[in-house]
């Protein structure tokens, strides 16, 4: 008897759990509201099998428990009975699979209008590429990926040469456009998840598979990488905002095409050398960094990274915060870089600058230290060299107090906040690993250990 | 020279007589010994399974205030949880230790036919467990790399423990297989060669039924996986690109081109279907036995019953890529595989129909072993149906990689096999120890178990479709959760606590009863199966005495109508049975 409440009381929690939870599909935002139907289809054939099933479960229990002189009927099979059901099962089954598979045959077929958009999946960041005029993406190659050709875009394919390259973690999509999304991967699985498109695919390294939407709804959303990818999986987020055509023309022409980048000039360190001055008086005359002053060693860092802080600094992504006071003192002074080729110039000479390791200003147990540091050797290098693929800059051998003042701020969500400082979220995530102020300590003393 | 069947010439076969305790209960080739080595080692790798599973609820939980575990620590927490349980639990507790326990006492054989063989299987086993742990201990840990062990990621730096800790996963997984294999083919053959006389295949238990066909497809399907984990060591160790395309880690391109990441997927798969019922099986063949004798009445539908079983077992081999919807493999395969994977829902349905139609008009007993039963059934239909959902490509779409995946995997292949290994050690333990468990803390532990495991999976599902991703260590804010989702998890890791203390009353019952539970009866469920008809209880080395059993009748002669009892047993002869009056002609009891 109180097996079968109970099973009664579980089929009611199930049930009011089902009507009264707010954890539903978030709002769709593309074309699938088809797969949502085949989902409730399901729902509710499974729901009444369920419901149906319990209930004769419990009624059975109650009505056939024991009792003195009950004696159990003798029968060990029913051809009809077993047959009328194998007919209502599959009876079911087809009305839950033909559905199915009809919604299944428009996700494999993509329209003849769907317009094309190559994303790209690298432990742990994305990056996405537009195939230009032509409509065609180039050929990408593994063998040619390095610092300065990151796409892998194959030189010698004419169609390549106009193909737009967002090495950003932030995709625009104009609404009510289908697009067929192919997926490409430089190293490991990834998957290409928007909750509230529905689909979702994975990527292959060596492969491209391809998932294709038409988006609905304008607004940002969340791009999520649901295959594990290594332990930064968590933290392999993007954007994706669906705006008017127009809007999103205007987003596209701001990044270049292949050609354009292929083309840039080096930074001149000549040039830079004469702007770098201003720069000299808080970072020190050989960008050896200034405790006093609060300004970090820039010699020796890789200047992809002091490339994105600037324009960070310069959008007011970074040193935006209320309180990041030594931020705020830099965004001023990056916004005497006018563009790019400035930026460039002054980053070539700071590489033509000596690089000594910063000195010690830290105590701590290097020992529990390398522990910890485990976690960040993933991006940043065994050695705190810092990895361009990973976007993960050096440590080794930089300012420790900058180290731990950083931390603080990704920690406390000073740094990393902005919501366009994709690579700064991530390594919000990544610093609350370090618990307290002498893990930090321990951290940074094994860094200045390398 | 003429064929002449083993229980033909019992009193030939030489059993090895044990001399001494060594030989007795540690190099032991008595099945019963072996199969509590089996069950013991199996549960006590699955408590630290479990404690893997409590520290990933911590931190999914509570991602602030117990940030105690590392990203790495908490992927390597995943996979050593998953693998083990599927594997190192399940497979071994439902095969080696039930399979071991159950197969000679129901067929009515005095041992396995290769007890040696036998012996060296829980052997290797053991090592296989112990080469596992050895991975918590080398520098880097073990592996991070999720239970599938999907490469490239599972070899390459980025993922915790590829240096000794994936060698030592895929050494132990083959040492594992090994074991298996000197296991399964005692298993099967004992089943085909070892029967009593009488004994035919249509007379057979439910379990012997559910052990036998799941061990043909461990013996079909742990090959993919052995060729597959040594092509992974390979591309491991050597350098090989079985699996490995051209790809750049860490910023620099590796020295690998031409394997093919899918191809893994495709042979881990084409183990793991099939590993998915070679543990539901052996659970469906007990759940069967148990509720016929708990409710004291034949199983209904015996004749589908086992045919229900080899469909199962023939269809679980071309279900697989239904894991890979959204794999990136041919999405036409798609079509095929959510066809197959729904038609062999039909089956399975029909397991739990007639489940609950041996319940109806039956003489039901609320024994704890029953209590089981009907949760199972209750946890087993809720995670079937889910499994609907799954199997049905473009409703699979949106939920796969998500918690409802987690959600409904726990609930069919987690709770409900639990289930049932409960019920069925509450069931023999008076068999295999003589004294029965206590009823009370068996009572409780059953309740506590139900709700508890429910309020954890339950709501799985629903932050699933919600768009919860798995595998996340923490999940920071996004666009699509509402900011009770992180409440919710907190309230499911309360929950897994909850359970997970609530296992200490079950081995303290084990342990307890061991010593002051009530002594047991030959036959305390008066049950119709041969291992409760041994002259010895707990049965004695060869498990007979001087003279084989002899079956008359089905496994299943509960409540015949004119029988003097509501139980036949199989070894007695119909002229044998006691008459209420004189309706009972014998023939009803012979049914097959």
């Amino acid at each position: 008897m109180a097996i079968a409440i109970g099973i009664l009381v579980l089929v009611v929690i199930t049930l009011l759990f089902h009507f009264m939870s707010p954890w539903w599909f978030t709002p769709i935002a593309s074309n699938w509201s088809s797969i949502d139907l085949t989902v409730d289809i399901t729902f509710w054939i499974t729901g009444f099998v369920f419901v149906v099933v319990n209930l004769f479960l419990v009624w059975v229990v109650i009505k056939y428990r024991h009792k003195e002189g009950r004696k159990a009927h003798y029968e060990p099979e029913s051809k009809k009975l077993e047959t009328w059901l194998s007919v209502i099962t599959t009876v079911g089954v087809v009305a839950m699979l033909a559905p199915g598979l009809w919604v299944y045959g428009k996700v494999t077929q993509v329209p003849e209008d769907a317009e094309v958009v190559e994303v790209i999946g690298q432990q742990w960041h994305w990056s996405f590429r537009f195939p230009g005029a032509d409509g065609v993406l180039g050929q990408t190659s593994v063998a040619v990926m390095s610092v300065d050709n990151p796409f892998g875009m194959r030189a010698d394919d004419p169609a390549g040469q106009d193909d737009i390259l967002i090495a950003d973690a932030e995709l625009h999509l104009p609404i009510d456009q289908p697009y067929k999304f192919v997926l490409r991967s430089k190293d490991v699985l990834h998957n290409f998840t928007v909750p509230q498109f529905r689909v979702k695919m994975d990527l292959v390294p060596g492969m491209s598979p391809y998932a294709w939407l038409t988006p609905t709804r304008k607004g940002r959303f969340d791009i999520m990488c649901e295959e594990l990818c290594g332990i930064a999986h968590h933290t392999m987020r993007g954007v994706l905002v669906v705006e008017d055509e127009g809007d999103f023309q205007t987003w596209l022409q701001g990044y270049p095409t292949y050609a354009e980048t292929a083309a840039r000039p080096a930074g001149n360190p000549e040039v830079g050398q004469a702007t770098y001055g201003l720069c000299g008086t808080c970072h020190g005359a050989q960008a050896e960094g200034i405790q006093q002053l609060n300004a970090p060693k820039l010699a020796g860092l890789d200047s992809w990274y002091m490339s994105r802080q600037l324009r960070n600094y310069k959008a007011g992504v970074r040193g935006a915060h209320e309180a990041d006071s030594y931020g705020a003192q830099m965004a001023p002074m990056a916004a005497t870089l006018v563009d790019d080729l400035a930026i460039d110039n002054v980053l070539a000479y700071i590489g033509t600058l000596p690089d000594e390791s910063a000195p010690a200003t830290i105590a701590g147990d290097a020992e529990h230290g390398k522990d910890l540091f485990i976690t960040c050797e993933s991006c940043h290098g065994k050695q705190g060299q810092g990895i361009w693929a990973l976007n993960a800059p050096r440590l080794s051998g930089m300012n420790d107090w900058y180290i731990i003042r950083q931390l603080d701020n990704y920690r406390q969500g000073i740094r990393g906040a902005h919501p366009q400082d994709l690579y700064g979220k991530q390594m919000g995530f990544m610093a609350r690993v370090v618990r307290d102020e002498q893990d930090i300590n321990d951290l940074v003393a094994y860094i200045n250990s390398l | 020279m003429a064929y002449v069947a083993l229980a033909d010439k019992d009193h030939e076969q030489h059993l090895h007589d044990p001399q001494s305790f060594i030989s007795k209960y540690i190099w032991s080739q008595d099945h019963k010994v072996i199969a509590v080595q089996y069950s013991l080692t199996a549960i006590a790798i699955g408590m630290v399974a479990l404690v893997l599973s409590l520290m990933m609820r911590l931190q999914l939980g509570f991602p602030d205030t117990f940030s105690f575990i590392t990203p790495d620590e908490y992927y390597q927490a995943i996979t050593l949880h998953g693998m083990i349980m599927v594997i190192y639990l399940l497979t071994a507790l439902l095969l080696g230790g039930f399979g071991n326990y159950l197969i000679p006492l129901m067929v009515g054989a005095r041992d396995m036919v290769f007890p040696f063989m036998n012996m060296l299987s829980y052997w290797v086993y053991l090592l296989s467990v112990l080469v596992l742990c050895a991975s918590f201990f080398v520098s880097g840990g073990p592996t991070g790399a999720g239970w599938t062990l999907y490469p490239p990621q599972a070899v390459l730096p980025g993922t915790p423990g590829i240096g000794g800790g994936i060698v030592l996963m895929l050494v132990s997984l083959v040492l594992f297989i090994v074991a298996f294999t000197m296991g399964g083919l005692n298993y099967v053959t004992t089943v085909l060669q070892a029967r009593c006389r009488g004994m035919t295949l249509m007379r057979m238990p439910l379990s012997v039924w559910g052990i036998f066909v799941a061990t043909i497809l461990g013996l079909l399907a742990f090959p993919a996986l052995l060729v597959t984990g040594i092509m992974l060591l390979l591309d491991a160790v050597l350098g090989t690109s079985f699996f490995m395309p051209a790809i750049l880690s860490m910023g620099e391109q590796t020295k690998t081109a031409g394997g093919s990441p899918i191809l893994f997927q495709h042979l881990f798969w084409f183990f793991g279907h099939p590993e998915v019922y070679i543990v539901a099986l052996p659970a469906f063949g007990v759940i069967s036995d148990l509720v016929s004798v708990h409710a004291r009445k034949n199983i209904f539908g015996y004749r589908m019953m086992v045919w229900a079983i080899l469909a199962i077992g023939g269809i679980s081999f071309i279900v697989w890529a239904h894991h890979m919807y959204v794999s990136g493999m041919n999405p036409y395969f798609g079509f095929f595989f959510a066809t197959t994977t729904l038609i062999i829902a039909i089956p399975t349905a029909l397991k739990i129909y007639n489940w609950v139609l041996t319940l109806w008009r039956g003489d039901i007993r609320m024994t704890v072993p029953m209590f089981f039963v009907i949760g199972f059934i209750f946890t087993f239909i809720n995670g079937g149906l889910t499994g609907l959902f799954l199997g049905n490509v473009a409703v699979d779409i949106p939920l796969s990689d998500t918690y409802f995946v987690v959600g409904h995997f726990h609930m069919v292949m987690g709770v409900s096999p639990i289930l049932v290994i409960f019920g069925a050690i509450y069931h023999w333990y008076p068999k295999i120890t003589g004294r029965m468990l206590n009823d009370t803390m068996g009572k409780i532990h059953f309740w506590l178990t139900l709700f508890g495991t429910y309020a954890i999976y339950l709501p799985m599902h629903y932050l699933g479709i919600q768009g919860l991703p798995r595998r996340y260590y923490a999940m920071g804010d996004t666009s699509f959760l509402d900011e009770s989702t992180q409440a919710m998890n907190a309230g499911i890791s309360v929950a897994a606590l909850f359970v997970a203390v609530v296992q200490l009353l079950f081995l303290f019952n084990l342990f307890w009863s061991l010593f002051k539970g009530k002594r047991a009866e030959k036959n305390p469920w008066k049950a119709t199966t041969l291992e409760w008809q041994t002259p010895d209880n707990p049965p004695v080395h060869g498990n007979w005495g001087p003279e084989l059993p002899v079956v008359h009748r089905w496994a299943y002669d509960y409540s015949v109508p004119g029988a003097a009892r509501d139980y036949i047993p199989q070894t007695m002869a119909p002229e044998d049975v006691p008459r209420a009056d004189d309706s009972y002609h014998g023939e009803e009891g012979e049914h097959q």
